[in-house]
């Protein structure tokens, strides 16, 4: 791949985090009812990977190889907790919506994976991008999702109407099912479908020949 | 209480309804073997570390739980979340202890998952439901038992699921992950038909 060594272009793409490597799932899928939740989690996620992906970058040399995962976790966990309060402080409502899904970025596999795999190895200028990429590959899954979600249930993008309602004379009817946990699943598997059909490559092969520890 | 239990187990399942755990429930439902004994260790590490934080946040963390020391006025919540995940590793690394030196079969069959378990968001998911629904220290033992019974039985089913289905001709870029997100989507909706269910 000749843009590999490129860090924000290829995890948007190509290397793509959630569809790829099935990394941060739960999420995606939790707090996509609607597009502007997705939104405030994509910048959540982006903010505390690209900052945890620069300090554990700085701070790499120091780090004793046997407790990197404890350090690695509390950096993470520190960054998520600034978030947590700044959104509490001034998205009162947002953060009751986001739930706890906010306080999980802490073991969100992404965070943890590319500290592990990325940061520990590499500078501090291609780990921010790279911590950039990976966020921005994420998030454009999660405010895709989000934006189905949110215009088959409720007819609207971001609050504006799109789709005029049934119930309010117009001629749509929400797809209910879509609100529920089943559409989150169901939809993301259109989208590994198609993200697979159009990439051959990225398919998986055939039963037997599975590799069980790829996944964190 | 048996409300509770239920709730945990099947309407409120953390894998199904909640997304929790995603990634190792995908990555580790291949086979029924292994699915078999993460799901054991979920249960384990879910069941003792819930009630321990509950004891921790109720005791020091909560706002005005410092009242005995003379310092009722602080609220340490904001700690919650790097509390939580401290006590998660040490208790899965003082369990990997425990059942090495006890149980070493037992350590076998179920060691290898302990270290996943640590960054498996059903865990600290958990922990933080415990806190954001303020369930009292018997609540959240049944909560904890409950949640990680639920987990348990989603990965079982979707692994024993999909050792038949991995065999059947599929689109192929349906094949795998797609048709795993298929299947549980479909096993959301039947878990979700229990809510509501009560003994008795």
């Amino acid at each position: 791949m000749s843009i590999k060594d490129r860090p924000p272009i290829e995890p948007i793409l190509i290397t793509n985090p959630v569809t790829v490597h099935v990394l941060g799932i739960c999420s995606a899928l939790a707090v996509t009812t609607s597009l502007a939740t997705a939104l405030v989690m994509s910048a959540s996620l982006i903010f505390v990977l690209s900052f945890s992906n620069t300090l554990i970058s700085l701070i790499r040399r120091h780090i004793p190889n046997s407790v990197r995962l404890i350090v690695q976790i509390t950096i993470i966990a520190s960054l998520v907790i600034v978030v947590d309060q700044v959104l509490q402080a001034y998205f009162f409502d947002m953060s009751k919506r986001l739930s706890v899904f906010v306080g999980l970025i802490v073991t969100n596999c992404i965070v943890l994976g590319r500290a592990e795999a990325f940061a520990m190895k590499n500078p501090p200028g291609p780990s921010l991008l790279d911590g950039i990429g990976n966020g921005l590959g994420y998030a454009w899954i999660l405010m895709l999702i989000g934006a189905v979600r949110e215009l088959l249930v409720a007819g609207t993008l971001l609050g504006r109407t799109i789709l005029p309602l049934a119930d309010d004379g117009g001629w749509f009817t929400p797809l209910q099912l879509m609100a529920l946990p089943p559409g989150a699943f169901f939809l993301l598997a259109m989208l590994i479908w198609a993200v697979r059909s159009l990439r051959p490559e990225q398919r998986e092969v055939l039963p037997g020949t599975s590799d069980e520890e790829s996944a964190s | 209480m048996s409300e509770l239990l239920l709730n945990a187990i099947f309407s409120e399942n953390l894998a199904l309804a909640y997304f929790l755990g995603m990634c190792t429930f995908l990555a580790v439902s291949r086979h029924f073997e292994t699915a078999f004994g993460l799901g054991l260790a979920v249960i384990a590490v879910e069941t003792i570390t819930v009630p321990i934080n509950n004891l921790i946040f109720n005791g020091l963390l909560a706002d005005g739980a410092l009242a005995w020391a003379g310092l009722g006025d602080v609220d340490l919540g904001f700690l919650t979340l790097i509390a939580s995940i401290g006590v998660i590793a040490a208790t899965v690394q003082i369990l990997e202890m425990i059942l090495d030196r006890f149980f070493p079969e037992l350590y076998r069959a179920l060691g290898i998952f302990l270290p996943l378990i640590t960054v498996n968001c059903a865990i600290l998911g958990a922990s933080l439901f415990m806190v954001e629904r303020h369930y009292t220290f018997s609540e959240s033992i049944v909560y904890g038992f409950g949640s990680g019974l639920g987990w348990a039985l989603a990965i079982w089913a979707l692994a024993a699921l999909r050792e038949r289905v991995d065999e059947t001709l599929v689109p192929e870029g349906l094949r795998g992950l797609g048709l795993a997100f298929i299947l549980t989507g479909l096993m959301s909706m039947g878990f979700a038909v229990f809510g509501g269910l009560e003994f008795g």
